[in-house]
């Protein structure tokens, strides 16, 4: 006869099988078998968030840098509805999330139990996939089927919901082979097809206005996507974009680099988009954010797409050439093909392309980075390039919150290497940067871990500095503190006749006391002149720290793509702006 | 008129919508169907009927037949994203033209009347093979089956004959000939 385990042990086992260290999570009445289980298994440490969304970003922020699945624990329901915003979040932008769920005992469910909701009901949408467990039998092969389904083909979240009778009733462990291996990512079979990679090949040599533009794909794909994406683009000698999430795959230094695209992508990278002939997609979905009015977009281009999710192909913009697939395995056939047959493409394209590379020239002396310094008042630009100058020469991990402040950094960090970059790009969750850092810090003990926030953001998920200070992890959390939700204020300002409404907050804390209240150490820098000294001094704090930048409160996120306008016809500055509303004033007086 | 305000671009080109029939082989589990039927909700796609049933006990595999209208991008779409369900197997598309398909719809009609009125709506639904399944003096209850625009005319023509109440089934499809379909 088997070995039977309780549904509790079962879970642990099933954790241990994919060599999991860490869950973040919060305990509750229908998970304390499985919280209670806990003890007997030393290789696996739990994180105590608190708050379920916080644990839930928290393991985004380790899936993203680390490359592992992130795991969540929490209760039923207000712990699973909790949680919903992070695997919401973890689905739009593709992390790799199981979530474990505690559940009312089966005899229960249905009747309203105390903390009883349809967990599998509410996250069906926002999940890959996801289980009531109704045999404690079949919890081995959910588990393992769980974590295969997070990782494998495009990733995303999986929630397993687990009654509090199955955690006690006792089963075997065993897992069956899985037949469902070939449908996880939606494509039949992911073989690349010589003839594509050959007309790949053909478009690269056709073209004389190339562009690659890549995505959170290249880093999904692992460390060596980016690797053999360098080695492309530096055999093609072709420019290249990045989306939000792409950023850290390509060197942000690098002279082949336009910057990022999009909303408030570069002038050049926006134009070069606009105007190119051939364009290669590289792992990035055509996301509203990026292409801007969809009717417009490139309109002159081939377009090649390649992604490993075949919804995503033709989805929103029609394409030449689709290859489902994923980005190293493609880009490893890719190059070998084309090292073949072109030895010296570079050089026999420099002519081909050196039009293009000197338009893209004149793109670039617009300098549409660019913003008026002051001597007086901190610039957020310029506080995240002093940030950017005094931390490049260390491996530093940057989270983000969702605002003006997130696109800043976005503009003025530069990444070098892939997994050193998280952000909310497809939900734009507030809150999300500090539960995300811990996550970072836990997976990257001794790197520096910076969130550069927004002073509204941050307190959305305040309560984490608990968690920071309870495990020692001393993340940097850098507020660009201009008091506004600065992007609403943004808009309003642009579409709304400047009517600020509820985008102020008439009452912030003291954000070094608050820091101070937390055991944590407070910092704050009102000029210029003392910024670079204050960033040193958060830099050589061994403990979480809360950095308040005093900054200007009206400056604008620029260059910027106005709603409903093409790719061609950004905003530069304040200057466009007036042009613009003075235009639309006419017409409403 | 000022233009609306957004910061999402407006909507621009419509293609033309086209009817379709998409066939869907699952799992046969608790909540399959919520989760094919979410798809269609969540994402804004069309359902105008819907017929599901376990075809395999064994396999425990159902088959989902659903009508839907939408342009060739939207039905693309679908295909896709129900083919990355976990339970689905294989997603079938047919256009509702195609001749190589057969369609056909079930329907129980009840008509109550004088036996004249009744006579003549018999005489109606002789067209469409009808089964007469249960008869009175005063009422009789009828199986029809056709095509959908089939059953929508019968249901006109006997609205003013005593046609009481109506239960459809949705359409189910099958190919013709030897074929089956295969992905």
């Amino acid at each position: 006869m088997p070995k039977l385990f309780s549904g509790a042990e079962i879970v642990f086992k099933a954790l241990e099988d994919q060599k999991v260290e860490y869950i973040f999570g919060y305990p509750g009445g229908a998970v304390l078998p499985i919280y209670d289980e806990l003890k007997n298994h030393k290789s696996i440490k739990h994180i105590l968030a608190r708050h379920e969304q916080g644990a839930g970003h928290a393991a985004e922020g380790y899936a993203r840098s680390s490359g592992k699945p992130g795991v969540l624990l929490v209760t039923s329901g207000p712990g699973a509805t909790n949680a919903v915003t992070a695997l919401t979040d973890a689905y739009m932008d593709s992390i790799p999330v199981v979530c474990i769920s505690g559940q009312v005992p089966t005899h229960l469910i249905g009747t309203d139990a105390f903390q009883e909701c349809d967990t599998t009901g509410i996250t069906r949408p926002c999940t890959k996939h996801n289980w009531l467990v109704k045999d404690v039998n079949d919890l081995a092969d959910i588990m393992n089927q769980a974590f295969k389904i997070a990782t494998t083909g495009r990733p995303g979240p999986v929630l397993v919901d687990i009654p509090k009778d199955i955690q006690f009733n006792k089963g075997v462990y065993k897992i069956s082979k899985n037949k469902l291996e070939k449908k996880l990512n939606g494509a039949l079979s992911n073989k690349i097809n010589l003839k594509d990679v050959d007309n790949f090949i053909e478009m690269i040599k056709k073209s004389s206005k190339p562009i690659f533009y890549t995505g959170g794909g290249v880093i999904n794909s692992g460390p060596k996507a980016s690797e053999l994406l360098r080695e492309l683009v530096s055999l093609t000698g072709f420019p290249i974009t990045s989306t939000l999430q792409g950023l850290g795959a390509f060197p942000g230094d690098d002279p082949q680099f336009l910057g990022m695209l999009g909303m408030h992508g570069t002038y050049e990278a926006n134009n070069a988009m606009h105007d190119c002939d051939l364009m290669i997609n590289i792992g990035a979905r055509f996301d509203d954010r990026i292409t801007g009015k969809i009717d417009e977009f490139s309109p002159k281009s081939k377009k090649i797409h390649i992604d490993i999710d075949p919804s995503s192909i033709g989805k929103n913009v029609k394409v030449d050439l689709a290859i489902t697939s994923d980005v190293t395995e493609l880009l490893q056939a890719v190059i070998k093909r084309f090292k073949e047959k072109n030895k010296n493409f570079i050089e026999s394209n420099k002519q081909k392309t050196a039009k293009w590379w000197s338009q893209i020239d004149k793109w670039r002396e617009k300098k549409s980075l660019n913003f008026i310094n002051s001597k007086e008042t901190i610039k957020p630009q310029h506080a995240v390039q002093r940030l950017y100058e005094l931390t490049k020469h260390q491996d530093t991990f940057i989270t983000t919150e969702v605002g003006q402040h997130q696109m800043w950094a976005a503009q003025h960090y530069k990444f070098n290497k892939p997994n050193r970059w998280m952000t909310s790009g497809g939900l734009g969750t507030m809150g999300y940067g500090l539960p995300a850092a811990i996550g970072v810090q836990i997976a990257h003990p001794k790197k520096l871990v910076v969130d550069i926030a927004g002073e509204a953001s941050i307190l959305m998920n305040i309560q984490e500095m608990s968690t920071a200070i309870q495990y020692r992890l001393p993340v940097k959390i850098f507020i660009l503190n201009n008091e506004y939700m600065g992007m609403v204020r943004q808009w309003q300002e642009l579409l709304h006749d400047k009517n600020y409404s509820e985008s102020y907050t008439e009452a912030l804390p003291d954000f070094v006391k608050l820091a101070e209240a937390y055991g944590a150490v407070g910092i704050r820098a009102k000029t210029p002149d003392e910024l670079d000294e204050k960033i040193k001094e958060m830099i050589n704090t061994d403990k979480p720290v809360i950095f308040d930048c005093v900054v200007d409160k009206v400056e604008n996120c620029y260059p910027m793509i106005p709603s409903g306008k093409p790719h061609n016809q950004m905003l530069l500055g304040p200057e466009d702006e007036k042009e613009e509303v003075s235009d639309e004033g006419k017409t409403l007086v | 008129m000022p233009k609306p305000k957004s910061a999402y671009s407006q909507p621009t080109k419509f293609g033309k919508e086209d009817h379709h029939i998409i066939v869907v082989w699952v799992d046969n589990e608790a909540g399959v169907l919520a989760r094919v039927i979410g798809l269609f909700s969540g994402r804004g796609y069309n359902i105008e009927s819907l017929a599901v049933a376990e075809i395999d006990k064994k396999k425990h595999l159902s088959r989902i037949t659903i009508v839907t209208k939408g342009t060739p991008e939207v039905i693309q779409q679908i295909k896709l994203q129900l083919g990355k369900l976990i339970p689905v197997h294989k997603v079938a598309d047919f256009s509702r033209n195609d001749p190589k398909i057969l369609f056909k719809e079930l329907a129980l009609l009840k008509v109550v009347g004088a036996t004249k009125k009744l006579d003549k709506a018999k005489k109606l639904c002789k067209k469409y093979n009808g089964l007469i399944l249960d008869k009175t003096k005063k009422s009789f209850v009828i199986q029809v089956t056709a095509l959908r625009r089939e059953i929508d005319k019968l249901v006109v023509s006997l609205k003013p004959l005593g046609l009481m109440s109506v239960s459809r089934t949705g359409a189910v499809a099958m190919t013709k000939g030897e074929e089956i379909f295969t992905q």
